[in-house]
Protein backbone atom coordinates (compact mmCIF):
# COMPACT_ATOMS: atom_id res chain seq x y z
CA UNK A 1 0.00 0.00 0.00
CA UNK A 2 1.38 3.59 -0.64
CA UNK A 3 3.17 5.16 1.98
CA UNK A 4 1.12 8.42 2.06
CA UNK A 5 -2.28 6.90 3.72
CA UNK A 6 -2.09 6.59 6.95
CA UNK A 7 -4.64 4.37 9.04
CA UNK A 8 -3.38 4.02 12.65
CA UNK A 9 -6.96 3.01 13.92
CA UNK A 10 -7.68 0.59 11.08
CA UNK A 11 -4.03 -1.16 11.63
CA UNK A 12 -5.04 -1.94 14.75
CA UNK A 13 -7.75 -4.23 13.10
CA UNK A 14 -4.65 -6.24 11.36
CA UNK A 15 -3.54 -6.65 15.06
CA UNK A 16 -5.29 -9.94 16.53
CA UNK A 17 -4.90 -13.44 15.40
CA UNK A 18 -7.59 -13.32 12.45
CA UNK A 19 -7.34 -12.59 8.95
CA UNK A 20 -8.13 -9.22 8.53
CA UNK A 21 -10.40 -7.22 6.30
CA UNK A 22 -7.90 -4.05 6.30
CA UNK A 23 -4.92 -6.37 5.27
CA UNK A 24 -7.30 -7.52 2.40
CA UNK A 25 -8.29 -4.36 1.41
CA UNK A 26 -4.82 -3.02 1.58
CA UNK A 27 -3.38 -5.42 -0.75
CA UNK A 28 -5.57 -4.36 -3.60
CA UNK A 29 -4.64 -0.25 -2.65
CA UNK A 30 -1.74 0.29 -4.78
CA UNK A 31 -3.98 -0.85 -8.23
CA UNK A 32 -7.54 0.49 -7.14
CA UNK A 33 -8.68 3.80 -6.28
CA UNK A 34 -11.77 2.89 -5.40
CA UNK A 35 -10.08 0.69 -2.51
CA UNK A 36 -7.22 2.86 -1.46
CA UNK A 37 -10.42 5.66 -0.78
CA UNK A 38 -12.13 2.97 1.42
CA UNK A 39 -9.78 3.17 3.31
CA UNK A 40 -9.37 6.35 3.61
CA UNK A 41 -13.53 7.06 4.64
CA UNK A 42 -13.44 4.12 6.53
CA UNK A 43 -10.03 5.44 8.83
CA UNK A 44 -11.98 8.86 8.67
CA UNK A 45 -15.31 7.44 10.17
CA UNK A 46 -13.35 5.72 12.44
CA UNK A 47 -11.79 9.10 13.67
CA UNK A 48 -15.08 10.76 13.78
CA UNK A 49 -17.21 8.26 15.07
CA UNK A 50 -19.98 8.27 12.16
CA UNK A 51 -20.28 6.69 9.20
CA UNK A 52 -19.70 8.55 5.83
CA UNK A 53 -22.19 6.11 3.52
CA UNK A 54 -25.64 7.08 2.00
CA UNK A 55 -28.23 5.13 0.71
CA UNK A 56 -28.98 4.27 -2.75
CA UNK A 57 -32.68 3.79 -2.82
CA UNK A 58 -32.67 3.51 -6.27
CA UNK A 59 -30.00 2.16 -7.93
CA UNK A 60 -30.11 -1.54 -9.81
CA UNK A 61 -30.63 -2.90 -13.08
CA UNK A 62 -32.88 -3.02 -15.60
CA UNK A 63 -36.36 -4.99 -14.55
CA UNK A 64 -35.12 -6.33 -11.52
CA UNK A 65 -36.04 -4.77 -8.40
CA UNK A 66 -33.06 -6.99 -5.85
CA UNK A 67 -29.53 -7.89 -6.70
CA UNK A 68 -28.06 -3.93 -6.04
CA UNK A 69 -27.44 -2.64 -2.83
CA UNK A 70 -27.21 1.74 -3.78
CA UNK A 71 -24.50 3.25 -1.29
CA UNK A 72 -22.76 6.51 -1.98
CA UNK A 73 -20.00 8.54 -0.43
CA UNK A 74 -21.27 11.28 1.49
CA UNK A 75 -17.45 12.46 1.27
CA UNK A 76 -17.36 12.28 -2.79
CA UNK A 77 -15.13 14.79 -2.67
CA UNK A 78 -12.35 14.00 -0.37
CA UNK A 79 -12.93 10.63 -1.47
CA UNK A 80 -14.17 10.15 -5.11
CA UNK A 81 -13.09 6.68 -5.39
CA UNK A 82 -16.16 5.76 -3.36
CA UNK A 83 -18.29 8.15 -4.44
CA UNK A 84 -19.97 5.28 -5.46
CA UNK A 85 -19.44 2.15 -4.36
CA UNK A 86 -22.86 -0.25 -4.62
CA UNK A 87 -22.96 -4.10 -3.76
CA UNK A 88 -23.77 -6.51 -6.24
CA UNK A 89 -25.35 -9.90 -5.13
CA UNK A 90 -24.61 -12.95 -7.07
CA UNK A 91 -26.79 -16.11 -6.78
CA UNK A 92 -24.86 -18.43 -5.17
CA UNK A 93 -24.87 -22.37 -6.54
CA UNK A 94 -26.77 -24.45 -4.47
CA UNK A 95 -24.38 -25.59 -1.22
CA UNK A 96 -21.55 -23.31 -2.46
CA UNK A 97 -19.67 -25.49 -4.87
CA UNK A 98 -17.89 -24.10 -7.24
CA UNK A 99 -15.02 -25.23 -10.18
CA UNK A 100 -11.85 -22.67 -9.65
CA UNK A 101 -12.93 -21.70 -13.23
CA UNK A 102 -16.15 -20.11 -12.27
CA UNK A 103 -14.20 -18.67 -9.58
CA UNK A 104 -11.66 -17.04 -11.85
CA UNK A 105 -14.97 -15.48 -14.18
CA UNK A 106 -16.91 -13.95 -11.82
CA UNK A 107 -13.73 -12.28 -10.12
CA UNK A 108 -12.77 -11.31 -13.93
CA UNK A 109 -15.80 -9.48 -14.49
CA UNK A 110 -15.60 -7.87 -10.99
CA UNK A 111 -12.30 -7.08 -11.56
CA UNK A 112 -13.00 -5.45 -14.89
CA UNK A 113 -16.45 -3.28 -13.63
CA UNK A 114 -16.13 -2.68 -10.02
CA UNK A 115 -13.06 -2.72 -6.59
CA UNK A 116 -12.21 -6.42 -7.35
CA UNK A 117 -13.28 -6.86 -3.02
CA UNK A 118 -15.24 -9.37 -2.64
CA UNK A 119 -17.52 -11.18 0.96
CA UNK A 120 -17.71 -14.74 0.34
CA UNK A 121 -20.38 -15.44 1.53
CA UNK A 122 -23.07 -12.62 2.87
CA UNK A 123 -25.15 -13.99 5.37
CA UNK A 124 -28.20 -15.12 2.70
CA UNK A 125 -25.54 -16.94 0.64
CA UNK A 126 -25.09 -14.86 -2.25
CA UNK A 127 -21.39 -14.02 -3.39
CA UNK A 128 -21.01 -10.50 -2.41
CA UNK A 129 -19.32 -8.20 -4.98
CA UNK A 130 -18.47 -4.82 -2.85
CA UNK A 131 -18.02 -1.76 -4.54
CA UNK A 132 -19.23 -0.61 -8.33
CA UNK A 133 -20.51 2.56 -10.01
CA UNK A 134 -24.01 3.18 -11.33
CA UNK A 135 -22.98 3.25 -15.10
CA UNK A 136 -21.31 -0.15 -13.89
CA UNK A 137 -24.31 -1.99 -13.02
CA UNK A 138 -25.88 -2.77 -16.49
CA UNK A 139 -22.17 -3.91 -18.09
CA UNK A 140 -22.10 -6.34 -14.92
CA UNK A 141 -25.52 -7.96 -14.88
CA UNK A 142 -24.67 -8.82 -18.94
CA UNK A 143 -21.38 -9.97 -18.52
CA UNK A 144 -22.90 -12.32 -15.62
CA UNK A 145 -25.50 -13.74 -17.55
CA UNK A 146 -23.40 -14.14 -20.49
CA UNK A 147 -21.84 -16.60 -18.62
CA UNK A 148 -24.85 -18.24 -16.84
CA UNK A 149 -24.99 -16.31 -13.15
CA UNK A 150 -27.87 -14.63 -12.26
CA UNK A 151 -28.14 -11.47 -9.60
CA UNK A 152 -29.39 -12.76 -5.98
CA UNK A 153 -32.38 -11.26 -4.06
CA UNK A 154 -32.81 -7.92 -1.73
CA UNK A 155 -35.36 -5.88 -0.70
CA UNK A 156 -38.51 -6.84 -0.34
CA UNK A 157 -38.72 -10.65 -2.01
CA UNK A 158 -37.51 -13.63 -1.72
CA UNK A 159 -33.98 -13.75 -0.63
CA UNK A 160 -31.65 -16.09 -2.42
CA UNK A 161 -32.49 -19.69 -1.18
CA UNK A 162 -29.23 -21.63 0.08
CA UNK A 163 -28.95 -24.66 1.47
CA UNK A 164 -25.66 -26.97 3.30
CA UNK A 165 -23.90 -29.22 1.04
CA UNK A 166 -26.52 -31.86 1.36
CA UNK A 167 -26.46 -35.23 -0.37
CA UNK A 168 -23.29 -34.14 -2.12
CA UNK A 169 -20.88 -34.71 0.62
CA UNK A 170 -23.18 -35.29 3.67
CA UNK A 171 -24.35 -38.74 4.77
CA UNK A 172 -26.64 -37.28 7.44
CA UNK A 173 -28.70 -35.55 4.76
CA UNK A 174 -31.75 -36.56 5.08
CA UNK A 175 -33.28 -35.18 1.52
CA UNK A 176 -31.95 -33.35 -1.59
CA UNK A 177 -31.12 -29.84 -0.19
CA UNK A 178 -29.57 -29.17 -3.34
CA UNK A 179 -32.34 -30.01 -5.43
CA UNK A 180 -34.75 -28.21 -3.24
CA UNK A 181 -32.61 -24.99 -3.46
CA UNK A 182 -32.62 -25.22 -7.55
CA UNK A 183 -35.90 -26.21 -7.76
CA UNK A 184 -37.06 -23.35 -5.67
CA UNK A 185 -34.52 -20.60 -7.32
CA UNK A 186 -35.86 -21.43 -10.79
CA UNK A 187 -39.56 -22.15 -9.73
CA UNK A 188 -39.84 -18.31 -8.01
CA UNK A 189 -37.64 -16.39 -10.72
CA UNK A 190 -40.07 -13.59 -10.70
CA UNK A 191 -40.43 -13.58 -6.58
CA UNK A 192 -36.79 -13.50 -6.37
CA UNK A 193 -36.04 -10.80 -8.65
CA UNK A 194 -39.61 -8.88 -8.57
CA UNK A 195 -40.26 -7.19 -4.86
CA UNK A 196 -43.95 -8.59 -4.52
CA UNK A 197 -43.78 -8.97 -0.44
CA UNK A 198 -44.73 -6.96 2.58
CA UNK A 199 -40.89 -8.18 3.61
CA UNK A 200 -37.75 -9.97 3.24
CA UNK A 201 -38.60 -13.64 3.10
CA UNK A 202 -35.91 -16.21 3.20
CA UNK A 203 -35.61 -20.23 2.55
CA UNK A 204 -32.68 -22.40 3.87
CA UNK A 205 -32.71 -25.99 3.31
CA UNK A 206 -30.04 -28.01 6.19
CA UNK A 207 -30.10 -31.70 5.26
CA UNK A 208 -29.84 -32.89 8.74
CA UNK A 209 -30.34 -31.18 12.58
CA UNK A 210 -26.82 -30.32 12.69
CA UNK A 211 -28.84 -26.97 10.63
CA UNK A 212 -25.26 -26.27 9.28
CA UNK A 213 -27.26 -23.45 7.46
CA UNK A 214 -28.78 -22.34 10.82
CA UNK A 215 -32.37 -22.06 9.27
CA UNK A 216 -33.67 -22.18 12.53
CA UNK A 217 -32.48 -19.11 13.37
CA UNK A 218 -31.95 -16.80 10.16
CA UNK A 219 -34.67 -18.23 7.90
CA UNK A 220 -38.50 -16.97 7.61
CA UNK A 221 -38.84 -20.97 5.86
CA UNK A 222 -36.63 -23.25 7.06
CA UNK A 223 -36.35 -26.74 6.16
CA UNK A 224 -34.63 -29.06 8.33
CA UNK A 225 -33.82 -32.88 7.82
CA UNK A 226 -35.23 -35.33 10.07
CA UNK A 227 -36.02 -39.10 9.85
CA UNK A 228 -38.90 -40.87 11.74
CA UNK A 229 -37.58 -44.44 12.52
CA UNK A 230 -34.62 -45.37 14.49
CA UNK A 231 -30.97 -44.35 14.48
CA UNK A 232 -29.20 -46.93 12.36
CA UNK A 233 -26.28 -49.33 14.49
CA UNK A 234 -23.14 -50.81 13.18
CA UNK A 235 -22.36 -52.66 16.00
CA UNK A 236 -18.76 -53.79 14.14
CA UNK A 237 -17.53 -49.98 13.74
CA UNK A 238 -18.57 -48.85 17.16
CA UNK A 239 -15.89 -51.77 18.84
CA UNK A 240 -13.28 -50.23 16.74
CA UNK A 241 -14.18 -46.62 17.85
CA UNK A 242 -13.62 -48.54 21.65
CA UNK A 243 -10.64 -50.74 20.44
CA UNK A 244 -9.47 -46.88 19.23
CA UNK A 245 -9.86 -46.02 22.95
CA UNK A 246 -12.50 -43.25 22.54
CA UNK A 247 -13.92 -42.01 25.63
CA UNK A 248 -17.25 -43.17 24.61
CA UNK A 249 -18.59 -42.84 28.02
CA UNK A 250 -17.36 -38.73 28.13
CA UNK A 251 -17.80 -37.86 24.68
CA UNK A 252 -21.35 -39.85 23.72
CA UNK A 253 -23.19 -41.15 26.67
CA UNK A 254 -22.95 -38.69 29.12
CA UNK A 255 -23.60 -35.88 26.84
CA UNK A 256 -27.07 -37.08 25.67
CA UNK A 257 -29.19 -35.17 26.53
CA UNK A 258 -32.12 -37.57 27.55
CA UNK A 259 -29.62 -40.27 28.87
CA UNK A 260 -30.90 -42.67 26.20
CA UNK A 261 -27.52 -43.97 25.17
CA UNK A 262 -26.25 -47.09 27.09
CA UNK A 263 -23.21 -49.20 26.30
CA UNK A 264 -22.07 -52.47 26.90
CA UNK A 265 -18.32 -53.41 26.80
CA UNK A 266 -18.30 -52.89 22.86
CA UNK A 267 -22.08 -52.83 22.42
CA UNK A 268 -24.15 -49.62 22.00
CA UNK A 269 -28.12 -49.45 22.88
CA UNK A 270 -29.94 -47.11 22.10
CA UNK A 271 -33.16 -46.38 23.75
CA UNK A 272 -35.38 -44.59 20.34
CA UNK A 273 -38.78 -43.53 22.62
CA UNK A 274 -36.69 -41.31 24.21
CA UNK A 275 -34.14 -39.67 21.37
CA UNK A 276 -34.30 -36.39 20.68
CA UNK A 277 -32.15 -36.85 17.46
CA UNK A 278 -29.81 -33.88 18.41
CA UNK A 279 -27.24 -35.48 16.36
CA UNK A 280 -24.42 -35.32 19.07
CA UNK A 281 -24.10 -39.47 18.74
CA UNK A 282 -24.27 -39.74 15.28
CA UNK A 283 -21.68 -36.87 14.96
CA UNK A 284 -19.21 -38.92 17.34
CA UNK A 285 -19.60 -41.96 16.06
CA UNK A 286 -19.21 -41.36 11.86
CA UNK A 287 -20.21 -44.92 10.36
CA UNK A 288 -20.97 -46.53 14.00
CA UNK A 289 -24.71 -44.58 13.95
CA UNK A 290 -26.54 -43.23 11.06
CA UNK A 291 -29.71 -40.93 10.55
CA UNK A 292 -32.89 -43.70 10.20
CA UNK A 293 -34.54 -44.93 6.98
CA UNK A 294 -37.40 -42.80 7.21
CA UNK A 295 -36.14 -39.56 6.13
CA UNK A 296 -37.56 -35.82 5.34
CA UNK A 297 -37.68 -32.67 6.60
CA UNK A 298 -39.42 -30.42 8.95
CA UNK A 299 -40.69 -27.12 7.87
CA UNK A 300 -40.43 -24.25 10.28
CA UNK A 301 -41.68 -20.76 10.28
CA UNK A 302 -41.14 -17.61 11.26
CA UNK A 303 -37.10 -17.35 12.31
CA UNK A 304 -35.80 -13.61 11.67
CA UNK A 305 -32.65 -11.77 13.25
CA UNK A 306 -33.60 -8.29 15.35
CA UNK A 307 -34.01 -6.07 12.40
CA UNK A 308 -37.79 -4.50 13.02
CA UNK A 309 -38.59 -6.07 15.74
CA UNK A 310 -36.97 -8.92 18.23
CA UNK A 311 -35.10 -11.85 16.92
CA UNK A 312 -37.51 -14.97 16.63
CA UNK A 313 -36.50 -18.89 16.64
CA UNK A 314 -38.39 -20.75 14.10
CA UNK A 315 -41.51 -22.53 14.57
CA UNK A 316 -42.49 -26.37 13.23
CA UNK A 317 -45.31 -25.84 11.24
CA UNK A 318 -44.69 -29.04 8.88
CA UNK A 319 -43.32 -31.54 11.32
CA UNK A 320 -42.66 -34.00 8.46
CA UNK A 321 -42.38 -33.63 4.61
CA UNK A 322 -41.73 -36.18 2.31
CA UNK A 323 -39.92 -35.27 -1.39
CA UNK A 324 -39.62 -38.70 -3.00
CA UNK A 325 -38.03 -38.36 -6.27
CA UNK A 326 -37.20 -34.29 -5.53
CA UNK A 327 -41.05 -33.91 -6.24
CA UNK A 328 -41.33 -30.54 -4.33
CA UNK A 329 -45.06 -29.54 -5.28
CA UNK A 330 -46.59 -30.08 -1.81
CA UNK A 331 -44.12 -27.53 -0.74
CA UNK A 332 -44.78 -25.37 -3.60
CA UNK A 333 -48.22 -25.53 -2.45
CA UNK A 334 -47.50 -24.72 0.98
CA UNK A 335 -45.19 -21.54 0.56
CA UNK A 336 -47.63 -19.94 -2.01
CA UNK A 337 -50.70 -20.72 0.43
CA UNK A 338 -47.79 -19.00 3.23
CA UNK A 339 -47.43 -15.69 0.63
CA UNK A 340 -50.56 -15.35 -0.24
CA UNK A 341 -51.84 -15.22 3.02
CA UNK A 342 -49.26 -12.97 4.11
CA UNK A 343 -49.21 -11.31 0.94
CA UNK A 344 -52.88 -10.31 1.92
CA UNK A 345 -53.26 -9.19 5.44
CA UNK A 346 -49.52 -9.00 6.65
CA UNK A 347 -48.48 -4.72 7.11
CA UNK A 348 -45.23 -3.42 5.34
CA UNK A 349 -42.50 -5.01 6.83
CA UNK A 350 -43.54 -7.35 8.69
CA UNK A 351 -41.73 -11.03 8.28
CA UNK A 352 -43.65 -13.88 8.42
CA UNK A 353 -42.41 -14.86 12.08
CA UNK A 354 -43.71 -11.12 13.16
CA UNK A 355 -47.11 -11.97 11.13
CA UNK A 356 -47.63 -14.72 12.83
CA UNK A 357 -47.06 -13.65 16.31
CA UNK A 358 -49.49 -10.38 15.77
CA UNK A 359 -52.52 -12.75 14.16
CA UNK A 360 -51.59 -15.19 16.23
CA UNK A 361 -50.51 -18.83 15.19
CA UNK A 362 -53.98 -20.83 15.16
CA UNK A 363 -55.30 -17.86 12.69
CA UNK A 364 -52.45 -18.18 10.88
CA UNK A 365 -52.86 -22.25 10.23
CA UNK A 366 -56.60 -21.66 9.35
CA UNK A 367 -55.69 -19.16 6.92
CA UNK A 368 -53.22 -20.87 4.82
CA UNK A 369 -55.35 -24.35 5.40
CA UNK A 370 -53.40 -26.05 7.71
CA UNK A 371 -54.64 -28.65 10.56
CA UNK A 372 -53.06 -27.65 14.34
CA UNK A 373 -51.25 -30.29 15.61
CA UNK A 374 -49.38 -30.78 18.76
CA UNK A 375 -46.45 -31.74 16.74
CA UNK A 376 -45.80 -27.96 15.76
CA UNK A 377 -43.40 -27.30 18.31
CA UNK A 378 -42.73 -23.54 19.04
CA UNK A 379 -39.21 -22.35 18.78
CA UNK A 380 -37.88 -25.37 19.19
CA UNK A 381 -34.48 -24.50 20.87
CA UNK A 382 -32.28 -26.80 18.57
CA UNK A 383 -33.95 -29.09 16.15
CA UNK A 384 -37.28 -30.05 15.23
CA UNK A 385 -37.74 -33.42 15.94
CA UNK A 386 -41.10 -34.52 16.96
CA UNK A 387 -41.89 -37.66 18.40
CA UNK A 388 -43.71 -39.95 16.12
CA UNK A 389 -45.83 -42.90 17.83
CA UNK A 390 -45.79 -44.93 14.92
CA UNK A 391 -42.71 -46.20 15.26
CA UNK A 392 -43.32 -46.60 19.13
CA UNK A 393 -46.70 -48.16 19.51
CA UNK A 394 -45.29 -50.84 21.70
CA UNK A 395 -41.75 -50.59 24.02
CA UNK A 396 -38.75 -51.35 22.71
CA UNK A 397 -40.44 -52.22 19.07
CA UNK A 398 -40.85 -49.94 16.24
CA UNK A 399 -43.94 -50.27 14.61
CA UNK A 400 -44.50 -50.63 10.73
CA UNK A 401 -44.10 -47.29 8.56
CA UNK A 402 -46.90 -45.29 7.96
CA UNK B 1 -64.83 -9.96 -12.45
CA UNK B 2 -64.54 -6.90 -14.46
CA UNK B 3 -62.92 -7.87 -18.15
CA UNK B 4 -59.86 -5.58 -17.87
CA UNK B 5 -56.31 -6.47 -19.98
CA UNK B 6 -52.78 -5.91 -18.49
CA UNK B 7 -52.26 -3.20 -20.30
CA UNK B 8 -55.16 -1.33 -18.64
CA UNK B 9 -54.14 -2.71 -15.34
CA UNK B 10 -50.70 -1.71 -15.93
CA UNK B 11 -52.09 1.78 -16.99
CA UNK B 12 -53.97 2.04 -13.63
CA UNK B 13 -51.27 1.15 -11.77
CA UNK B 14 -49.03 3.88 -13.40
CA UNK B 15 -51.69 6.86 -12.67
CA UNK B 16 -51.66 5.27 -8.74
CA UNK B 17 -47.82 5.56 -8.72
CA UNK B 18 -47.55 9.23 -10.30
CA UNK B 19 -50.23 10.37 -8.54
CA UNK B 20 -48.42 9.30 -5.14
CA UNK B 21 -44.98 10.36 -5.93
CA UNK B 22 -43.65 12.19 -3.55
CA UNK B 23 -46.45 11.52 -0.62
CA UNK B 24 -46.57 7.82 -0.21
CA UNK B 25 -44.40 4.75 -1.94
CA UNK B 26 -46.35 1.72 -3.24
CA UNK B 27 -45.34 -1.42 -2.48
CA UNK B 28 -46.39 -4.14 -5.05
CA UNK B 29 -48.94 -5.33 -2.90
CA UNK B 30 -50.61 -1.85 -2.68
CA UNK B 31 -50.77 -1.22 -6.05
CA UNK B 32 -52.73 -5.54 -6.51
CA UNK B 33 -54.93 -4.61 -4.04
CA UNK B 34 -55.95 -1.01 -5.22
CA UNK B 35 -56.66 -3.03 -8.60
CA UNK B 36 -58.67 -5.83 -6.54
CA UNK B 37 -60.68 -2.97 -5.06
CA UNK B 38 -61.13 -1.27 -8.64
CA UNK B 39 -61.75 -4.63 -10.81
CA UNK B 40 -63.10 -7.36 -8.32
CA UNK B 41 -60.95 -10.21 -8.25
CA UNK B 42 -58.14 -9.92 -10.65
CA UNK B 43 -55.98 -12.78 -10.91
CA UNK B 44 -52.80 -12.55 -9.16
CA UNK B 45 -50.57 -13.53 -12.66
CA UNK B 46 -52.79 -10.70 -14.26
CA UNK B 47 -51.71 -8.29 -11.32
CA UNK B 48 -47.76 -9.40 -11.79
CA UNK B 49 -47.74 -9.21 -15.38
CA UNK B 50 -48.75 -5.35 -15.34
CA UNK B 51 -46.06 -4.65 -12.66
CA UNK B 52 -43.91 -6.60 -14.95
CA UNK B 53 -44.93 -4.67 -17.95
CA UNK B 54 -44.53 -0.91 -15.63
CA UNK B 55 -41.14 -1.85 -14.95
CA UNK B 56 -39.78 -3.55 -18.28
CA UNK B 57 -41.24 -0.49 -20.18
CA UNK B 58 -39.10 1.96 -17.57
CA UNK B 59 -42.21 3.71 -16.67
CA UNK B 60 -41.47 2.74 -13.30
CA UNK B 61 -38.72 1.55 -11.47
CA UNK B 62 -38.51 -0.41 -8.09
CA UNK B 63 -36.92 1.69 -4.84
CA UNK B 64 -35.84 0.31 -1.47
CA UNK B 65 -36.02 2.34 1.32
CA UNK B 66 -37.09 -0.18 3.77
CA UNK B 67 -39.04 -2.04 1.76
CA UNK B 68 -39.36 -2.36 -1.27
CA UNK B 69 -41.64 -0.14 -3.50
CA UNK B 70 -42.96 0.88 -7.04
CA UNK B 71 -41.79 4.51 -7.99
CA UNK B 72 -41.51 6.95 -10.94
CA UNK B 73 -37.90 7.07 -11.98
CA UNK B 74 -36.21 10.11 -10.84
CA UNK B 75 -32.61 11.07 -9.94
CA UNK B 76 -32.68 10.42 -6.25
CA UNK B 77 -30.93 12.69 -3.81
CA UNK B 78 -28.51 10.79 -2.08
CA UNK B 79 -26.50 10.49 -5.67
CA UNK B 80 -23.10 11.30 -6.69
CA UNK B 81 -22.24 12.68 -9.75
Amino acid sequence: MADDLKTPLLDELEKGPWPSFVTDIKSCADKSEMCRDLLGQLEKSYEDKRGYWKHGGLVGVMGYGGGVIGRYSALPEEFPGVSHFHTVRVNQPSGWFYTTSALREILDIWEEHGSGLTNMHGSTGDMVLLGTRTEELEPIFRALTEKGWDLGGSGSDLRTPSCCVGPARCENACFDTLAVTYDLTKSYQDELHRPMFNYKYKIKASGCPNDCTAAIARSDMGLIGIWKDDIKVDQAKFAEFVDKGMDIQGAVVDLCPTSCISVDGKEITIDNSNCVKCMHCINRLPGALAVGDDKGFAVTLGAKAPIVEGALFGSVIIPFMKCEDNDFEELHDLIERIWEFWDEYGTARERIGEFIERISLATFLEGVGLEASPKMVKAPRDNPYIFYEEYYEEEGASASEE
Amino acid sequence: MADVTIEQLADDMFELVSSSAGQKKLKAGDLTKAMKEKYGDVPRADTKAAIKSLIDSGRCVYGYFGGSSIEMPRVEGSANE
